[in-house]
């Protein structure tokens, strides 16, 4: 075998070429998304669309952020903005503790028919959503949640656990279950095992599983708009409204700035725990 | 009534019986070696003392108590596992403290027994670390300290040793039995390596095929094996079991062994060497069990044996090992191997006069497999 050789230069460079044309090509509609969210409508109209503004202005986000008609009354993306969080936290928070618990229970507690059980909590992350709409429709109905955030957070829950089983059954099933059985030698019990011991050593899994839920929850528009009210609408059903309001001219800019702002809290959770996100996924697959 | 009573206990997963009546009794301070194969049924029934399994019929009791309702943590033992089970996300401190904080055993308290602890095992330098961060003898170390703070009536071992290397593993048992030696606790210790078990145990129960083969003191266990499992399985290299016949000689019983060449090898095997009463069995195929030791050179012949006997035999292999030179012969149609003294003179390939000790012979029988002399 040939020891690390000095390549050719005109190789880097043609590499690095086309990296750069493939990172231009990608950034292209970002690009598009934040020079226009800075403009006023005139330069937008004018036929200017990929040019930089040339009067800055931050006027489209204030009203795409606090002043947009998007329902009946002039209130911009707030309050949608804040109902998206007030359904993604706990939604979240639950499928994940649940999906924890599920795995925990299924590996380290494993009765007879467990696999069986697991089989049907699988089946669940196979079910298209369509077909649960009129179902879990009347289901909120009874249960009193129907048009409400705890309803959306209680349909995202349904929805979340197959995966988040899934995840924490297949992350605890190479946890060591002789951990387990010192902890009960040593007087621990079912939860308190679970808080102490197995929570505290399940932090790629939960990262994952985390950016997993809050991705699809905070994103989904069908369970947003078909089971929430005027007052509960999730960000992206309020987004569709924007975009989509038939009074007046389109105010191309501000549905530019009501993007940006529907997509940050996604990317801002990519963020700061996407390194982590990698880790989770392999992890197991390499000794270590 | 013992220390720990385990009386007709058995296990069985469904149908599948892996561990049968079992009936131990060890008394306090004892030490206690489980050995055997794997599979034998050794860690399961470590694990029913424990209480992590369940136990399907028959008794556990400690000091007297019925156990097999009872759950671990209120057994009051303290388990060391193989892979010796340190809680990763915590401190080698938090480790220790953690059975106590669960036993609600106040601050202040903890912090004393955990310097005792780390002054008994010298792990005070890396009490804050996390066991990732240690090494293989480190952590077991930490494993100990974490069984020692409880003061158990009963310490289980659940093959301590097997994850370290060989050097490591040879100073931490020694570890261990000075630890034994110190505080006098009662031990029951799982094992697969002889060695272990007749190096750290005050008995040994020999287990096979979910049966006890036999339950005794290491000596016991090494010089009168009951059967040929246990012959076979304690001691390094293992006994040679030869086929070999009964026959009548001048003195009372000979036993004869077939050398390659067809031609005969006969000792005597008489009232020197054993109380059995061999006088009707001539003719009778039996298997002859010697140990390395006990076919040796003539000066490597213990001189306190009352019946050493000398044979001819051709050497195949000599394999020199430093203090010891291991010869092997081909001896009622199998390899045997003798242990000589390291100038021994023994040559691949040329005859050589070789010592049995009768004395440490024994006989079974090849279809029970049982002791016979």
């Amino acid at each position: 075998m040939s020891t690390a050789t000095r390549s050719n230069p005109w190789g880097r460079l043609a590499l690095y070429l086309v990296l750069g044309l493939f990172c231009i090509y990608y950034l292209t509609p970002l690009y598009v998304m934040l020079i226009n969210s800075f403009k006023p409508l005139g330069e937008i109209t004018s036929g200017g669309m990929v040019a930089l503004p040339q009067d800055w202005t931050s006027e489209p986000w204030q009203k795409a952020w606090s002043e947009a008609q998007v329902g009946v009354e002039a209130t911009g993306l707030r309050p949608y903005f804040i109902n998206s969080f007030l359904m993604v936290i706990p939604a979240v928070a639950i499928t994940t503790i649940l999906g924890a618990l599920n795995g925990y229970v299924l590996t380290k507690w494993s009765f007879r028919g467990s696999t069986l059980i697991f089989g049907f909590i699988l089946f669940g992350c196979f079910i298209p959503f369509q077909v649960v709409l009129i179902p879990m429709a009347r289901t909120l109905g009874l249960l009193g949640l129907a048009g409400s955030v705890p309803g959306l957070v209680f349909v995202h829950v349904v929805y979340g656990i197959s995966f988040s089983t899934l995840y924490f059954r297949n992350y605890y099933t190479s946890f060591p279950t002789e951990l387990v059985r010192a902890a009960q030698i040593d007087g621990a019990g079912f939860f308190t095992i679970f808080w102490r011991i197995m929570l505290p050593s399940s932090g790629p899994i939960a990262v994952v599983c985390v950016i997993w839920l809050f991705t699809n929850i905070w994103n989904d528009f069908l369970f947003g708009a078909s089971f929430s009210d005027f007052d509960s609408q999730p960000m992206t059903v309020a987004l569709n409204n924007l975009v989509q309001s038939s009074t007046g001219v389109k105010e191309y800019n501000v549905h530019f700035a009501g993007a940006i702002i529907a997509a940050l809290p996604t990317l801002l959770v990519y963020v700061v725990a996407g390194r982590f996100f990698v880790r989770g996924l392999m992890s197991g697959s390499v000794k270590g | 009534m013992s220390f720990l009573d385990i009386e007709n206990a058995t296990k069985s997963y469904g149908a599948a019986r892996v561990l049968n009546e079992t009936n131990i009794s060890v008394e306090e301070g004892e030490f206690l070696v489980l050995v055997g194969p794997s599979g034998c049924g050794k860690s399961t029934l470590l694990n029913m003392i424990a209480g992590l399994e369940t136990v399907t019929s028959g008794e556990i009791r400690i000091r007297g108590k019925r156990m097999n309702e009872v759950k671990p943590a209120e057994r009051n033992i303290a388990m060391v596992f193989q892979s010796y089970a340190l809680y990763p996300n915590m401190t080698v401190r938090g480790n220790i403290s953690f059975g106590m904080e669960m036993q609600g055993v106040p601050k202040p308290e903890r912090e004393k027994k955990i310097a005792e602890v780390a002054d008994l095992l010298q792990i005070k330098p890396f009490l804050d670390r996390k066991p990732g961060q240690l090494s293989g003898g480190q952590r077991q170390r930490v494993a100990m300290g974490r069984a020692l703070t409880r003061d158990p009536d009963l310490f289980l071992f659940d093959e301590p040793l097997s994850n370290l290397d060989a050097k490591l593993r040879v100073d931490m048992r020694t570890e261990i039995k000075k630890l034994h030696q110190k505080l006098g606790t009662t031990i029951v210790y799982v094992t697969h390596d002889q060695i272990e078990a007749l190096t750290l145990s005050t008995r040994i129960a020999v287990m096979f095929g979910g049966d006890v083969q036999q339950l005794g003191t290491p000596d016991e266990i090494y010089n009168n094996p009951v059967n040929m499992f246990v012959a076979g399985f304690m001691g390094s290299p293992s006994m040679n079991l030869l086929a070999a016949t009964l026959r009548q000689g001048a003195d009372g019983m000979e036993v004869e062994l077939a050398r390659p060449d067809a031609s005969k090898v006969r000792l005597p095997f008489s009232a020197a060497t054993t109380q059995a009463d061999l006088s009707d069995m001539d003719g009778r195929e039996v298997v002859f069990g010697i140990r390395p030791e006990a076919l040796t050179d003539s000066e490597g012949a213990t001189p306190a044996s009352q019946a050493i006997h000398y044979a001819d035999i051709l050497v195949d292999v000599v394999e020199p090992a430093g203090s010891d030179t291991f010869v092997t012969v081909t001896l009622g149609g199998k390899d045997a191997i003798g242990r000589l003294r390291a100038n021994a003179k023994a040559v691949a390939g040329k005859t050589f006069t070789f010592a049995f000790d009768m004395e440490k012979a024994m006989l079974f029988d090849p279809e029970t497999q049982q002791r016979i002399a």
